[in-house]
């Protein structure tokens, strides 16, 4: 029985008013858990010995960090549906999904850049984690730019998904490329390796941060993916229905 | 029996390598006959690493220091310039099409394809390279590893390149697109690449390099003709 309920949820149609339902909640969520997350990060969590209050960027970086990286993947997922089931939904969830990770690694590099300036003394080192980051953005944007110069949403679905998966298979292959290219290079003196162990309220407003930025992932995206569904499917009756309701 | 197709008994592996062969020697049949295009390809990656030494000045240490960097990342513009050859002409007069439906495997087709790309413009520039490595001063051994890392090195690029060709086949964005895709994708061989030379200089020898550059060709060997003739399906869709 629920495997017919999520075949069902398979179809845009159906599966619209469930993320319209579920929109305000993971809103919601991500609202509490940020105003939480903040609260522990900048008002609880006692100062760094060695960087004072500079580190308390980690609340936003890490969690923005690690977005990046488990959007990506979870892209590389529903355009892997989307390739073997040859579903729509699954490829608008994946193209859904893209902005908003390529905004964590925006967001991940700056905010890095931010914190290495009074940390290291540097905004940029050639750091693996910082390298394989800008390449990571460069996949986001590739991804991006073939999907919206294919005018046939259908072909875009296909060949990005090709794309996407090919990229997924790279990025660990050129995290370790980067990383052995830096340490034969001896560059970059810093290292975040080696951190030092954290403090309780750190860890823990550093892990509500986390899932904060997910709850606020998954809100973005399935409001993204209801105006992609009404964009595509705007020749269908029910499409026309859903935007008479909206209004 | 038709006489112009193929015989369908013939067992699976002899027509994945009927398919390969048939495909190499057309394309480079189409190479030899455009000989003024192979050339443009060469005198790119030529003029390209000539401009370094312009831009940076002749100091003979920078030069030995930049020169295996600047001639791996030339011989990735190089093989990015010429990835649209690949099938931008076939699709364009519609034999791409008759290529999908022929009862040949398509990767096999596609392998054929990508490895006379690569003999007509990824070796060329192997060919040249001790050469160029020469002008930035480098000493003959370290000329000859940075041949045989390219040596390694072009084939994938080609394959890898093969796939953004095929994905990027009739749109207008053209050129810039396809190296947005593609260049991100090449940053591991240019590191492995261009690492054997310093791995060498500073006494570590190149084999793990060598040895994962190896690695990373038999594994675009494989996966990358299925995944280009996936593009190609999807393109002519």
């Amino acid at each position: 029985m629920s495997s017919i309920a999520w075949f069902r949820l398979a179809s845009p149609a159906s599966f619209f008013p469930l993320a319209r339902r579920l929109v305000p909640w993971f809103s919601a969520g991500a609202a509490v858990l940020a105003a939480a997350g903040l609260w522990l990060g900048l008002l609880v969590a006692p100062a760094d010995a060695q960087q004072g209050d500079a580190y308390r960027i980690i609340f936003i970086h890490v969690p923005a960090a690690w977005m990046s990286m488990f959007i990506y993947v979870v892209m590389a997922f529903w355009c892997a549906v989307s390739l073997t089931f040859n579903t729509r939904l699954a490829a608008m969830l994946a193209q859904a999904l893209a902005p908003t990770g390529a905004m964590f690694t925006v967001l991940a590099l700056v905010t890095g850049a931010m914190w290495g300036k009074p940390a290291w003394g540097t905004y940029w080192a050639w750091d693996a984690r910082m390298t394989s980051e800008l390449i990571l953005l460069f996949l986001y944007f590739g991804y991006m730019a073939l999907r919206n110069a294919i005018d046939d949403p259908r072909r875009a679905d296909r060949a990005s998904a090709v794309l996407a998966l090919i990229g997924a298979i790279n990025v660990p292959i050129i995290y370790f490329s980067v990383k052995w290219w830096n340490t034969l290079h001896q560059g970059a003196s810093v290292s975040l390796t080696s951190a030092p162990t954290m403090a309780a309220t750190m860890l823990s407003g550093m892990l509500i941060m986390a899932f904060a930025a997910w709850f606020y992932a998954i809100a973005v995206a399935l409001l993204r993916v209801q105006a992609i569904i009404v964009e595509r499917e705007k020749n269908f009756r029910w499409s026309g229905e859903l935007l008479r309701w909206i209004r | 029996m038709a006489a112009t197709l193929e015989i369908p008994e013939e067992s699976g592996e002899s027509s994945v390598w009927r398919g390969f062969a048939w495909s190499l020697r057309r394309d480079l049949k189409l190479a030899i006959r455009c000989k003024a295009e192979l050339g443009v390809q060469l005198l790119f990656y030529v003029i390209v690493v000539t401009l370094f030494p312009l831009a940076v000045g002749a100091e003979p240490l920078v030069l030995r220091t930049l020169g295996p960097g600047v001639l791996w990342v030339a011989a990735l513009l190089a093989s990015l310039l010429s990835l649209s050859r690949i099938f931008a002409v076939d699709f364009a007069d519609g034999s791409l099409e008759q290529l999908a439906l022929s009862p040949k495997p398509l990767p096999a087709l596609i392998s054929g394809k990508i490895a006379a790309h690569w003999m007509s413009t990824g070796f060329p520039l192997v060919a040249a390279s001790p050469l160029l490595g020469a002008q930035f001063g480098l000493p003959a051994d370290e000329g000859w590893l940075l041949a045989l890392g390219l040596l390694i090195g072009t084939p994938t690029l080609s394959l890898l390149g093969a796939i953004g060709a095929a994905l990027t086949l009739g749109l207008r964005a053209g050129g810039g697109l396809l190296a947005l895709l593609i260049l991100p994708l090449y940053v591991p061989i240019l590191i492995f690449g261009a690492g054997s030379i310093e791995a060498a200089r500073a006494g570590l020898g190149a084999s793990a390099q060598l040895s994962l550059l190896t690695a990373a060709l038999l594994a675009t060997l494989v996966g990358a003709p299925l995944a280009a003739a996936a593009a190609v399906r999807i393109a002519l869709d």
